[in-house]
């Protein structure tokens, strides 16, 4: 196989957020650059959602482990704040999966935060936009909790950052 | 650039975000109610992985690993606030803390973000997008309880008094400050305190707490210099007790 930029995305379809397995790392938006030098030698840049993603050294692994099974050897994963991770890095792919997974999927947005933007968050079960934020923090560091008053159920959002 | 004073400042933004976040975590299981039990957690877990963002810069500079510089060094080493060192008291003091620290700390990331320092701007750049939860969390409640029952307000009230003088203790400067600001790093802990003061005011005009006058105010200084309360080293103890038992250990 000649190495080529697409065809090592293309691997990487393979590894999914492990919280969120049907989400992969780059639908995820947290690779941030792949170059591949002219001796073949692979490098990949990637980037944390939160800082203190407990998920970020693991899913780091997981790259190197997906390359190798490749058999690529000649590798260096780096996790780097170059080009830091905002939600709107999501991809549409990435926001239908989170959706049918039952995690609102971020609204894209001007980057700056406010309530508007977390009060009326779209119900992933029944779309109604009726919808209350119980809470900014969740079961992890990347989701909020909301309550939909139209199916009476609660639910999670994959916070805008 | 002077890296003593790079250091310093990095030293000072690392340790006040592991030891508040220290204090945060030590509210998992005990929260008044579920929602603000996650919340601290979460709160916890981010400001612990700040203070890695900052300890990583720091080993870039020369400087030992993380886990060291986290676990093996004594409370006279530190060089984060008083304020974020104070044991947790009960829910309104760690909540007034945690409006007074949050509300200071946005400020430092939004200003670090434009640094002169290109390490440190990238990482403010990210920082500041995840403690406007925090700040919108602390600014939440202190707007709820602040003008609620009679008791919320007297509570907070009084830890507001408490917590004072060790929030102007966070603007200690230090003896790069005016190189740091000559260089463009950042606009300086005088900068810092005036943005701050706007926006703690903003938010406590619209309760019933009261801002204690400042002026009459002795801030509890030393911290930025490794002087600390008698809190500090108990809290240190307890963090690196299971990294001690094995500090070769692979986690």
């Amino acid at each position: 196989m000649s190495l080529t930029k697409e065809n090592i995305l293309t691997l990487l379809e393979e590894v999914k957020d492990p919280e969120i397995p049907v989400l992969s790392l780059v639908d995820l938006g947290v690779i941030t650059g792949v170059e591949i030098s002219e001796d073949d030698h692979v490098t990949v840049n990637m980037t944390p959602t939160f800082a203190g993603c407990p998920a970020m050294d693991y899913m780091k692994k997981d790259v190197e482990r997906t390359l190798e099974k490749h058999g690529i050897s000649n590798y260096k994963v780096n996790m780097t704040f170059d080009k830091p991770w905002d939600s709107n890095k999501l991809t549409e792919k990435g926001r239908k999966q989170l959706k049918e997974f039952g995690l609102a999927p971020p609204p894209k947005y001007d980057l700056i935060l406010d309530l508007d933007i977390l009060e009326h968050v779209k119900c992933p079960y029944c779309d109604s936009d009726n919808t209350d934020m119980r809470t900014p923090f969740g079961p992890t560091l990347c989701r909020s909790m909301h309550y939909c008053n139209n199916c009476k159920q609660m639910f999670e959002q994959f916070k805008p950052l | 650039m002077n890296e003593q004073a790079i250091k310093d400042l990095l030293y000072k933004l690392a340790d006040d975000q592991l030891i508040l976040g220290h204090r945060n975590s030590e509210w998992t299981g005990f929260g008044p109610i579920l929602e603000e039990d996650i919340a601290f957690s979460s709160m916890a877990q981010d400001k612990i992985g700040h203070s890695l963002a900052f300890y990583t810069l720091l080993q870039e500079l020369g400087e030992a690993e993380p886990d060291t510089v986290a676990f093996t060094r004594n409370a006279n080493q530190f060089h984060n606030s008083q304020l974020v060192e104070l044991p947790n008291g009960e829910y309104d003091f760690s909540l007034i803390r945690h409006f007074l620290y949050d509300n200071a700390e946005i400020i430092r990331f939004e200003m670090l973000s434009q640094s002169s320092y290109e390490p440190i701007a990238k990482v403010a750049t990210k920082l500041k997008g995840e403690v406007k939860y925090h700040v919108l969390h602390a600014n939440t409640w202190i707007k709820n309880l602040g003008s609620s029952t009679e008791e919320a307000i007297l509570r907070l009230q009084s830890s507001l008094n408490e917590a004072m003088p060790y929030a102007l203790g966070m603007f200690e400067k230090s003896k790069f400050e005016q190189e740091l600001i000559d260089a463009g790093v950042y606009a300086g802990e005088e900068a810092v305190k005036a943005e701050w003061l706007k926006r703690i005011t903003a938010v406590i005009e619209k309760t019933d707490l009261k801002l204690p006058d400042l002026a009459t105010i002795e801030p509890k200084f030393g911290g930025r210099y490794g002087e600390h309360t008698e809190h500090l080293q108990p809290l240190l103890d307890e963090m690196a007790e299971v990294f001690k038992i094995d500090p070769t250990a692979e986690w």
